[in-house]
């Protein structure tokens, strides 16, 4: 009997595919100009100091090449992306005055629903601006604030200004850069001193016009002592010409406070995924990654960790997902820049049908970080020949007293395991899927329930398609 | 057992399960059974013994299906159908099992999980979950497993004996026509050979039957067999009844060698 293979074509993706209408109220003509980052500034009637940093970025995008390492970009042209196209809505505080057609949507994506059951609190932005944001009463009571960035710096511009993009500054890489100038949309958290919100926030976002960028800025700051989990979710439907996402988000962990911030990024194949997230963390605080890439055609992200106080620690657990078409370069990126840190990177990725998945990341011990802990964990799964997998770890280690630790495993689906499940009656096609998942179990058991499911149907979707 | 067979009639024929008709198969490229023939009837227990290289794995592999395996010559029969063209898992949804010789470990699927999977698969119906859950743990009891191990992940920092049980407990719970043991005594110390044992003995019953792949003879003590055959060089070269067994402990396999090659 001949070795068989499962062909996938590129599978139809259920509700994450369904387009709308293009429906807008303004979009900006194509392209990367002066008067386009002028136009977004002033409809968005911005304070001086935000415009500013807008065209400081822009010149900063202008002179700074691209990438010289990971995948290709030369595909992108900027000529022909839409930076901003703001939705027929305003913000809304009530899903029925939200229009029907984006509506539907997020009730498909499940927000509303999730809203109901397990949060306290979402925000839905689609395309360029935020459409949907609420927040649980008792939450406002304790001073927690949760809203979109236009809306935070109008109210808390003095927060805003002291914070934004001084973590990641526009001089950072190309794509900061590009951030910086067109960004719209996106989240701003702060938690006060002490305040435990026990139940997830989540900012979900959408893009669904073609040939349009998506440029959130989140930024969360968790006070003292403070607790936060965050959930973000992101897709978009496929389209015939590039989509690009450029984000960036910044995570401020004070002393002692504990932030989780988890992530499923679920875009579509026609997606340049170029997306920029980092945290500091202060004296005994705690940040905790997780991490699932599953769509775009090509993303590079690497979440970073800054251990700036004694005693804080960083956790990443990541999983990424290439199938055929899709180049993923994936990691994190820790510093321990303090006596005491200790960080853990546990990463899995899959790749199938000629889909490149790669593991980047890089530890770094400043030389009075001592007594640093540090444990690396990367495996691959390669589900046929013509998938690519690779670990590209790098270690900086800049003091003595510590203890570091790397693994990395790079494996095939075993022929062995799916005929053990064969023999149990169970079809070569749901034994590799069973198998798949199981691989990604450890990380799915640490995402919330909602997105569990939603990892085990992209797992699902990505692997139906026809045997032979 | 050749004697008997030839007396059967149309009733006794609704009894047969497995029927291997002169079967050759090869795996990468070297011919290693060479024209096996053995009928398992409902109700039966049977033992299939042989040396090492014998192609006692590879029988048990050919009649599960084993992709690396290729059948050259002849035909298997599973309840009259033809199933040699089959694949794996329609084998077993007809009522075939295989405990493997060496179980694999497979990370992230549990022990019920997997139980779950291949129940649905079998039935194509959606589970009851309770009854499920109060069956799998009345099993783990009788294999003195702490229930715990449902939750497992398959075989994953198992001891050779676990493994062997875990088998058997999927065996109970799939509750197939034909239960094939490869080497399931192997590896195996005295209590857990009880314990494995005890478990077969529970799951037969008239409508169905046992094929036990062994190279010692502990597990045979508990469980009787109605037929033994000796595999030699990839054919059947004697049955006989549980006697041959102690024929085999006393003289091993050299005396059947010329059989092997004078036929």
């Amino acid at each position: 009997m001949e070795k068989k293979k499962t062909v996938v074509e590129d599978s139809d993706r259920g509700i994450y595919d369904i387009k709308n209408k293009d429906n807008f109220s303004y979009k900006s003509q194509k392209g990367l100009t002066r008067e386009i980052i002028l136009d977004i500034s002033k409809r968005k009637n911005e304070p001086e100091w935000m415009r500013d940093l807008r065209l400081k970025s822009l010149e900063v995008y202008n002179k700074t090449e691209l990438p010289t390492w990971g995948p290709s970009l030369a595909e992108l042209d900027m000529d022909n992306i839409v930076t901003y196209v703001k939705p027929k809505t305003d913000m809304k505080g009530d899903w029925d005055q939200v229009p029907d057609d984006i509506k539907d949507t997020f009730e498909k994506l499940g927000i509303p629903k999730a809203e109901r059951e397990s949060l306290a609190g979402v925000g839905a932005q689609y395309d360029s601006e935020v459409v949907y944001h609420s927040i649980k009463e008792e939450l406002v009571k304790q001073g927690v604030v949760y809203t979109d960035m236009e809306t935070a710096i109008n109210e808390y511009e003095d927060i805003v200004k002291q914070y934004f993009m001084k973590l990641v500054p526009p001089e950072d890489h190309k794509f900061v850069a590009l951030h910086g100038a067109v960004w719209s949309g996106g989240s701003f958290v702060y938690v006060p001193e002490g305040v435990d919100v026990e139940i997830p926030l989540q900012s979900y976002f959408r893009l669904n016009s073609p040939g349009a960028g998506q440029f959130e800025h989140t930024l969360i700051i968790v006070e003292k002592g403070a607790k936060l989990h965050f959930i973000e979710g992101c897709s978009a439907p496929k389209y015939n010409v590039t989509n690009l996402h450029a984000g960036c988000v910044e995570l401020f962990v004070k002393e002692g406070a504990t932030l989780r911030y988890s992530t499923i990024e679920n875009w579509s194949k026609n997606m340049l995924n170029l997306n920029t997230k980092r945290a500091l963390v202060e004296k005994n605080g705690s940040i905790e990654w997780i991490s699932g890439s599953f769509g775009s055609k090509i993303s590079m992200l690497y979440p970073m960790s800054i251990l700036k106080g004694e005693g804080s620690k960083a956790e990443f657990t990541g999983i990424t997902f290439a199938g055929k078409g899709q180049h993923l370069d994936t990691g994190t990126k820790v510093v321990h820049a303090a006596p005491y840190t200790s960080s853990t990177v546990h990463t899995k990725s899959i790749s199938k049908s000629g889909g490149t998945a790669v593991y980047r990341g890089a530890v770094k011990v400043m030389p009075n970080a001592h007594h640093t802990k540090s444990s690396i964990s990367c495996e691959s799964l390669m589900l046929d020949d013509i998938s690519r997998s690779d670990t590209i770890p790098v270690l900086d280690i800049q003091n003595d007293e510590v203890d570091i630790g790397h693994e990395a495993k790079i494996g095939r689906i075993s022929d062995e395991s799916i005929f053990y499940l064969m023999t149990r009656g169970i079809s070569e096609e749901e034994a590799k899927a069973m198998i798949v998942r199981g691989f990604a179990e450890p990380i799915a058991k640490e995402l919330p329930l909602e997105y569990a499911v939603e990892m085990n149907n992209l797992i699902r979707l990505e692997l139906e398609g026809s045997i032979g | 057992m050749l004697g008997i067979k030839k007396g059967l009639g149309e009733s006794a024929m609704m009894k047969k399960l497995l029927e291997i008709k002169d079967i050759y198969a090869e795996a990468e490229g070297n011919e290693i059974l060479k024209g096996l023939s053995l009928t398992v009837n409902k109700g039966e227990v049977h033992v299939i013994m042989g040396p090492n290289g014998a192609g006692k794995s590879t029988l048990v592999n050919v009649v599960m299906g084993h992709p690396k395996y290729k059948v050259t010559g002849g035909d298997i029969y599973f309840e009259g159908e033809k199933i040699t063209d089959l694949k794996t898992d329609e084998r077993a949804r007809k009522g075939l099992f295989l405990s493997f010789q060496s179980p694999e470990e497979v990370p992230g699927i549990t022990v019920e999980g997997l139980l779950r999977s291949a129940r649905s698969a079998a039935t194509g119906k959606p589970l009851k979950l309770m009854a499920f859950r109060k069956e799998l743990k009345e099993k783990l009891e009788l294999l003195q497993f702490d229930e715990s191990y449902a939750t497992r992940y398959l075989n994953v920092g198992f001891s050779g004996g676990e493994k062997k049980k875990n088998e058997i407990i999927q065996m109970m719970m799939l509750n197939p026509k034909l239960a094939i043991l490869d080497e399931t005594d192997s590896g195996l110390d005295v209590d857990a050979v009880k314990i494995v044992s005890s478990g077969v003995n529970k799951f037969k019953n008239p409508e169905n039957a046992v094929l036990i792949i062994t190279h010692n003879t502990k597990i045979l003590e508990d469980l009787k067999p109605d037929f033994v055959h000796i595999v030699l060089d990839g054919k059947i070269v004697k049955t006989g009844d549980a006697s041959l067994v102690e024929e085999v402990n006393k003289y091993g396999f050299a005396e059947f060698k010329d059989i092997a090659i004078n036929s």
